[in-house]
């Protein structure tokens, strides 16, 4: 039995299969059958498709497909076709860039030139499907908030598999395909460039994030807390404020003194997402490139405190003292 | 109803995730602080773990006191070119002592002939001589690195013809013959498991590979060294953690790792122990290639050599730092010249 009646019931409604608004022409672009899953119907929309794929859609596909079968061709040959070995040693298993020797050219294929090629097929497969992502939001009639904060993501992307390694004039620069490969190499990172937690623009991507995930809660909790009076109707309630409105607003006034808007909240959590990705981006360009020791960069603007040596007589290196 | 139904899915959240972190260790560590406060610069114990560590670090008894004086060793017996300046008594001490360090159960055989015992062809008796050489030149050479404290046959060997953790080159993991093997991203103990290159002791423990990575200026002005360098540095790093049973801490203030100047002075001590490991694999245990026997030999038919573990076995400081070379001072006095001999006719066979 439904414990209270609002959109967030759990009550599944069992509508019939609509497609959607016809396209006309495009209609054909639309793949799906009549299907409904009741276990789906449990976290979201009970209705299956149609998906709209269109010709950016199926290159996308494609071109994805293809750069995941390389790296996963190349991970199972790193274990000599062993297909015990490539599940055991799956999180561990890499294709990794270019060595540092190669610089930009084309390396041989042995070498990183399937990290290359992979590369370029995931990139191309990211940008055709943001394509499709707005396509579809301008043939919905809807703005293209979507693909722009899609686009945030693949600015981090591209800045630290291909901008960067272009200006840095290496291959080797970017970052290998693996699960623990991947996690090593920031890292490794971080090591060499003197400590990324001393980099701004890292400082304000972590702000961000960290904030992403508070806003989200903050805000979902709001809603689900004030949906028994009409808070889940929260897009009505920008223009036709009720007492769940009310009730939200004062909650945060009482707890914070200040509240967003039902709809300056949704403005808050896409940029919060947005400048995530897109200060990450920027410090990631500026490491290796403008600055090399972000500690060092930090001690000379003054953002990072000196502490009192540990010893009376402080250590020194012993590469001062002639060693080698 | 409803609050069955909340305890029952709080009881299986905990269940699984009990399982899920059943791997991990218990977090009761003790943590000694190492540095400033607030520099997060400590060690940290496992109270669990470190008895049954202490337990295995432990020294035997001296052999007991023998007088210095007496008739010289080399007067006595035939064929002896190292501590040939000892007193009889206390060369049959410290060969006994030996005995008990590295051949317990083959006895004097284990490197002798017993039919004649200045005979030079066991293979074992010419390690053996390079061995003490060896740590004669440790003691009396690397006083930076092993100190008063000193390091003795049973500092690597515990009892053990070969000493429990020795390396020699990675031959590569198996992999298909189209592609180039980065040297690292499989699964491997010598790097903590994580998927860095999984031998750090060819490049940084016999040869001489850069280990500094990070710049000494705020700005670009010419460092090239690349992400990949660093992972080769990162896994000798996470060998030295292994090997002493320390995090990154107990050296480096990780806020700046390049740092002297807010490092621990273990780092110095550290950065003697590398070239100190260097020399010993180089000028010694290599120096016996040509006469060891293939089972005494890495895949690609390299001696097993040294690495930080070979010593240390998991403690900060070998043995915990119990001082054996007091009882045996023989090992710290080097005769240059009898060590240059005897490492020449090695690498002339």
């Amino acid at each position: 039995m439904a414990e209270y009646q609002n959109i967030f019931t759990q009550v599944q409604v069992d509508a019939p299969y609509y497609p959607g608004v016809s396209l006309g022409k495009d209609n054909s672009n639309r793949v799906g059958k009549d299907t409904h899953s009741y276990w789906l119907g449990k976290l979201g929309d009970a209705q299956i498709g149609p998906i709209y794929l269109g010709p950016t859609g199926v290159l996308s596909l494609l071109f994805g497909f293809l750069a995941f079968e390389i790296i996963g061709l190349n991970m199972w040959a790193s274990v000599n076709w062993d297909p015990i070995e490539f599940i055991r040693q799956l999180p561990w298993l890499a294709l990794e860039p270019p060595p540092p020797e190669y610089g930009l050219s084309i390396p041989p294929l042995h070498d990183g030139g399937w990290w290359l090629m992979a590369g370029f097929f995931l990139t191309a497969s990211i940008l055709l499907w943001w394509w499709r992502t707005f396509q579809r939001s301008r043939a919905l009639g809807m703005g293209n908030h979507l693909a722009w904060a899609f686009a945030g993501a693949i600015w981090l992307y591209l800045v630290l598999g291909f901008i960067r390694p272009v200006l840095m004039g290496s291959w080797s620069e970017a970052v290998p395909f693996g699960i623990f490969p991947h996690l090593d190499w920031t890292a490794a990172f971080s090591l060499r460039y003197g400590n990324l937690f001393y980099n701004p623009f890292h400082m304000l991507s972590i702000a961000f994030l960290y904030g992403s995930t508070l806003l989200f809660a903050m805000h979902a909790g709001t809603i689900l807390a004030t949906s028994r009076f009409g808070g889940d109707r929260e897009i009505d309630q920008i223009t036709d404020r009720g007492t769940a409105s009310e009730r939200a607003a004062l909650f945060w006034r009482w707890t914070m003194g200040f509240n967003a808007s039902m709809e300056s909240i949704h403005r808050w959590a896409w940029w919060f997402a947005v400048l995530t990705v897109v200060t990450g981006g920027i410090g990631i360009l500026l490491t290796g490139t403008v600055v090399d020791n972000w500690y060092l960069w930090g001690v000379k603007h003054g953002i990072a405190p000196a502490y009192p040596p540990l010893e009376a007589t402080p250590v020194v290196s012993p590469l001062a003292a002639g060693g080698q | 109803m409803k609050m069955n139904k909340l305890l029952r899915s709080s009881a299986l959240v905990v269940t699984l995730g009990s399982v899920f972190i059943a791997g991990c260790e218990q977090p009761d560590g003790e943590t000694v602080q190492l540095g400033y406060r607030g520099t997060g610069m400590e060690a940290v114990y496992n109270p669990d773990t470190l008895q049954a560590k202490i337990d295995a670090n432990q020294v035997p008894d001296p052999q007991p006191k023998v007088p210095t004086t007496g008739p010289k060793a080399r007067d006595i017996y035939q064929n002896v070119q190292v501590l040939g300046d000892l007193s009889v008594g206390e060369f049959t001490r410290l060969m006994a002592a030996m005995t008990e360090w590295v051949s317990p159960e083959e006895g004097c055989n284990y490197c002798h002939n017993a039919a004649d015992f200045a005979d030079d062809a066991p293979y074992t008796k010419r390690v053996a001589r390079v061995m003490i050489g060896m740590t004669q030149r440790a003691n009396e050479k690397w006083q930076p690195h092993v100190g008063d404290t000193g390091v003795t046959c049973y500092t690597c060997h515990r009892g053990k013809n070969i000493p429990e953790y020795v390396w020699s080159t990675d031959p590569g993991h198996p992999h298909a013959k189209g592609i180039a093997s980065a040297q690292q991203n499989i699964a491997s103990a010598s790097v903590g498991y994580s998927s860095l290159p999984y031998d750090p002791f060819t490049p940084f423990l016999e040869d001489n590979a850069e280990i500094r990575n990070a710049s000494d200026t705020a700005l670009p002005t010419g460092n090239r060294t690349s992400i990949k360098q660093t992972e080769w540095t990162y896994s000798l790093m996470m060998h030295f953690s292994d090997s002493l049973g320390v995090n990154c801490t107990y050296c480096h203030n990780s806020r700046a790792f390049a740092s002297w100047e807010q490092s621990s002075p273990a780092r110095t001590t550290a950065w003697h122990g590398i070239r100190m490991v260097r020399e010993l694999n180089n000028d010694f245990i290599n120096s016996t290639t040509s006469y060891l026997p293939d089972n005494r030999k890495g895949p690609l038919g390299d001696p097993l050599k040294v690495s930080c573990e070979t010593c240390h076995q998991g403690a900060y400081k070998p043995l915990y730092g119990a001082p054996m070379l007091k009882d045996y001072p023989n090992l710290s006095s080097l005769d240059e010249a009898a060590t240059a001999q005897y490492l020449k006719a090695a690498l002339s066979e």
